[in-house]
């Protein structure tokens, strides 16, 4: 016996733990890059035209805004704990965990829906101006992002889905969330750049 | 399962929301007069949710040293940044 000890894997965060797969790290770091300078472009042309700026940020609405941050808080939340239940071998609640992100996700993308159809008929479009022209190519490319992330967190249901817990590769979920997580941080910034300071 | 719900994560959610609401009403009720602070503010404490958001619901609390400091750094450097843009605007 060697005596050497095995990281206790069953606590979330254990020291000196990558979670995830290392590609995964990589593919964050150039979203969060890439969306660093989406976000320094948006505040460069606002310093531009800050009147046209702070009128389109009062043509939106605040509290849809709100609405979707909470949900993507919450879906955070569901998808962190549904992995740490998965790292104490509890059965279903990493699955309903998922699911229960996968919901407030819908949502989010059902708030996104009310919010662009009442813009476009307020006849507010890309085309309206730079304010406008931001919001939808930003938050489309966000909407992108929360769309592949829904389908990533029903490919973790569909994995969990009939096999047993004590199988279960951590690994993959954690992967999977951490994809989420970008989704949720991104949106954050978003919403405090569009909605609260535009 | 109350140890499960009951946890620090749980904890970090509803303090996240909370300062969500918080900044809301910043941004759009009452708020603050000074618009220029109300933006600084709204920015700092989204940044500080985002941070929430790495170090505790990704996991990199613990992770390596270069992952760590890479989350800080790239929290600390938006901040900043962010922060410049809007006050030189």
């Amino acid at each position: 016996m060697s005596g050497a000890v095995r990281p206790d894997t069953t606590r979330a965060g254990f020291a000196g733990h990558v979670p995830g797969e290392a590609g995964i790290w990589l593919f964050i770091a150039g979203d969060m890059v890439l969306f660093s300078v989406l976000f320094a472009v948006f505040l460069t042309h606002r310093a531009e035209a800050p009147d046209l700026f702070g009128a389109g940020r009062a043509a939106l609405d605040p509290r849809l805004g709100l609405v979707n941050t909470l949900l993507m808080l919450t879906s955070s939340w569901f998808v962190a704990t549904g992995v740490a239940a998965a790292r104490r071998r509890r059965p279903r609640i990493p699955a309903a965990c998922f699911a229960a992100a996968l919901a407030c996700g819908a949502g989010f993308a059902g708030v996104k829906y009310l919010e662009y159809s009442a813009k476009f008929t307020a006849g507010l479009t890309p085309m309206t101006d730079d304010f406008f022209m931001f919001y939808f190519v930003y938050t489309g490319i966000h909407m992108i992002h929360v769309v592949i992330g829904m389908g990533v967190l029903y490919g973790l249901i569909a994995y969990l889905r009939g096999r047993d817990i004590a199988v279960v590769n951590l690994q993959h979920l954690e992967t999977g969330a951490s994809f989420w997580h970008l989704v949720d941080l991104l949106w954050i910034v978003l919403f405090a750049l569009l909605y609260l300071v535009a | 399962m109350r140890s499960l719900f009951l946890s620090r994560l749980t904890a970090i959610w509803l303090l996240l929301a909370l300062v969500t609401i918080g900044s809301w009403v910043v941004g759009h009720g009452p708020g603050l007069v000074d618009h220029r602070l109300a933006g600084v503010v709204a920015l700092v404490i989204a940044m500080v949710k985002v941070r929430f958001v790495i170090l505790d619901f990704m996991e990199i609390r613990h992770a390596p040293l270069w992952l760590r400091l890479a989350g800080e750094v790239w929290c600390a450097g938006l901040a900043i940044g962010l922060t410049t843009l809007f006050l030189i605007g």
